[in-house]
């Protein structure tokens, strides 16, 4: 057990040791060399693997996306690194017009793995700190990823690099150093497509990812005390998209709130509700709910950036009210 | 520009060892075009054929005098007028016309259509609709035959407008700074469907892109077969040997409009005229004859050849059966 372990590190670890064990994988990104990272998840590999295998770029997204996919094409297993995820959208079209398509046109397998620091919560203002998933979630041919704990953070990582499909890996910045956990030293991998119970509850479910599910926890936590007793499903991978997960819970509480950091038009929590209505609408006994950021960019100074952001507050007044429904 | 005065002159030597290369390069360009006319002006005409279809009339010399270059361990990124690539590379006549039918046939099975199709067995990448996109895509191929120690090249084709755009400079930028095995191939046919070259960039050539990035850039006559294959025998040895990239700018004229459905009444009928005369395929059945390579006889036989060959492939092409619509979501995934 490697004790109190982040989640910034369980990405870290879980890359290189994906790097020891198979030659064919490699960093690719801006910085990621000599300094490591913006953010530090690539440091030391540097010095550990040599320059053939960190491979640092100019500043170019759609180089960086294209050579990926390049390699991946000839059957190396690269792991780029977008410096925000906010700048994926320079990237874009080599993945959803080239990277997702490859293997329905042609079946060629694409297996890389872009990885791609998001989210709010760190005053980076509204070019660092978009959630854009589901830009990607709506691409066909993809995967998208996003974890909320060190320990799936590692495993989905490790599941990522060897799935022969291009993923698109999003970590949550706050997140980083924020959250600690003790995880296994031996090898393991977290499944993708694959959401998970995260909190066992009968009166209603709350289906949330990423840094929001620490705020379902807490606000599960928080109305334990009035009596609810709430159920908490992290759904960890978008695309595929684990239905059956949130709706074995949904026919078990027969309410839910679906959360997310992202904003509320066409967000994960629309075509969750469709899902759930095709499927279970006999189980609900109350409307389907949803806390979201509004319809706007993420702001900078913090009193708005806090009126923007879902937070622990937000989801317990939601979930009061639907508990009480 | 639109006349072929900007061609640097290069030494060319002709031997009578050329004479195997002469056939083989009359064959794959007279298989090109007789299969692009097909589609183009029977299939197309004919409903049989659905979609954009763009052909490289007049400018067969670039695939073949670059393609015929390519070793097993080579990866080709071709562009939309290289039909050529594919043959070179093994794919029969009969299976690239399937594919502009959307047979089973086809390279994708009817997923794509037209030129829209690669396969990594045969060491090419599919053509990227998106223009230039291919080009990031070449450096990461380059980067993982060097990385594999295979001692392969990339060769990167596209046209004089796909050099406009960010993807390109982005490829380009990259492999220069990594020293990258990438040849670049372009064809300047002096259009990007109707925009001229002179509303596309404000250099006169292509090449000169190259001395930006501290890379080699020739200009080579992309109707002369072979100085197109001299040309790039030269930029292939570069790019081999470690040097990095080497970028070939082949002269050229597009003999019809961007696309079947286009008259090209924006191209002034006099540059057609004037590239008629300097067309590929005559140009190498003359230097044949006068060098007696061949005889009238034999290039009349190669020519009927192949009009049987492509006969042989749409009759089949034809009776490859449509896809079947139940798999219409399989593999979009290659984990399911
Ligand atoms: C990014 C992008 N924009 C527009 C198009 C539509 N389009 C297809 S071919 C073409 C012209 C290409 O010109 P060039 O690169 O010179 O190649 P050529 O067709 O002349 O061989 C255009 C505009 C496209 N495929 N991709």
């Amino acid at each position: 057990m490697a004790a109190g372990t982040t989640y910034l590190e369980a990405i870290r670890q879980g890359i290189w040791e994906e790097m020891e064990r198979d030659p064919d994988v490699f960093v690719i990104g801006e910085d990621v060399g000599v300094y490591g990272g913006a953010f530090k998840v690539t440091a030391g590999m540097f010095e550990h693997f040599g320059d053939r295998r960190v491979v640092d770029t100019p500043i170019s997204e759609e180089g960086i996306v294209g050579a990926a996919i390049g390699a991946g094409l000839m059957g190396l297993r690269p792991v780029a690194e977008m410096q925000f995820s906010d700048f994926i959208s320079c990237g874009f079209d080599q993945i959803v017009n080239f990277a997702a398509k490859c293997h329905y046109r042609w079946n060629a397998a694409v297996p890389i793995v872009v990885r791609a620091p998001s989210g709010g919560g760190i005053h980076g203002g509204p070019f660092h700190s978009q959630n854009p998933e589901m830009w990607f979630v709506r691409t066909p041919g993809l995967k998208v990823v996003c974890p909320a704990t060190p320990y799936d953070a590692k495993g989905l990582i490790k599941a990522a690099i060897r799935d022969n499909d291009p993923v698109i890996f999003f970590e949550h910045k706050a997140l980083y150093r924020r959250v600690k956990e003790d995880i296994p030293d031996e090898d393991y991998t977290v499944p993708l497509g694959r959401a998970k119970v995260v909190r066992e509850g009968k009166d209603l479910t709350i289906v949330t990812y990423g840094a929001m599910v620490w705020s379902a926890l807490e606000a599960a936590e928080k109305l334990a005390e009035e009596g609810a007793s709430i159920e908490v499903v992290d759904l960890r991978t978008l695309l595929p998209l684990d239905r059956d997960t949130v709706c074995d819970s949904v026919r078990k509480t027969s309410k839910v709130l679906l959360v997310h950091e992202d904003t509320r038009t066409g967000g994960m929590a629309g075509e969750l509700a469709v899902s759930i209505t095709e499927r279970v609408f006999e189980y609900l006994d109350a409307p389907i709910v949803r806390v979201t950021a509004p319809d706007t960019p993420v702001p900078f100074s913090p009193p708005l950036e806090e009126a923007f952001l879902p937070n622990t507050e937000k989801v317990i007044e939601k979930a009061r009210w639907l508990y009480r429904y | 520009m639109g006349t072929v005065e900007a061609i640097t002159p290069h030494e060319q030597t002709q031997t009578d060892e050329q004479a195997p290369l002469a056939h083989q390069c009359l064959y794959y360009m007279a298989l090109m075009r007789e299969a692009e006319d097909r589609i183009e002006r029977k299939l197309y005409r004919q409903g049989k054929v659905l979609g954009g279809v763009y052909v490289g009339r007049g400018q067969e010399a670039i695939p073949v005098g670059t393609g015929l270059l390519a070793q097993p361990q080579d990866i080709l990124l071709p562009s939309h007028r290289d039909m050529a690539v594919f043959f070179i590379r093994g794919v029969p006549v009969r299976r690239v016309i399937a594919q502009y039918m959307g047979r089973m046939g086809g390279l994708t099975r009817g997923r794509d259509g037209n030129m829209h199709m690669g396969d990594m067995r045969l060491g090419i990448v599919s053509i990227i609709s998106a223009l230039a996109a291919t080009v990031p895509v070449a450096s990461g191929v380059a980067l993982a035959l060097r990385y594999k120690g295979t001692g392969g090249v990339a060769f990167s084709y596209f046209g004089d407008g796909a050099t406009s755009r960010g993807a390109w400079h982005e490829g380009v930028n990259f492999a220069t700074v990594q020293k990258l095995p990438v040849v670049y191939i372009c064809n300047n046919n002096q259009y990007a469907y109707s925009t001229p070259l002179e509303l596309q960039m404000a250099c006169a050539n292509v090449a000169d892109r190259g001395p930006a990035y501290n890379m080699p850039a020739e200009i080579v006559d992309g109707n002369d077969v072979f100085a197109v294959y001299e040309a790039a025998q030269r930029a292939i040895a570069h790019a081999r040997s470690g040097r990095g990239p080497y970028l070939l700018e082949c002269k050229t004229f597009r003999m019809t409009g961007h696309s079947a459905h286009d008259a090209a009444e924006y191209v002034p009928q006099s540059l057609f005229e004037e590239w008629a005369k300097l067309d590929p395929i005559e140009r190498l059945e003359a230097k044949m004859l006068e060098h007696r390579w061949a005889t009238r006889e034999e290039i009349d036989r190669l020519r009927v050849d192949v009009v049987r060959e492509v006969d042989e492939a749409v009759a089949w092409a034809d009776a490859s059966p449509c896809p079947d619509p139940v798999t219409l979501t399989e593999g979009v995934y290659e984990t399911e």
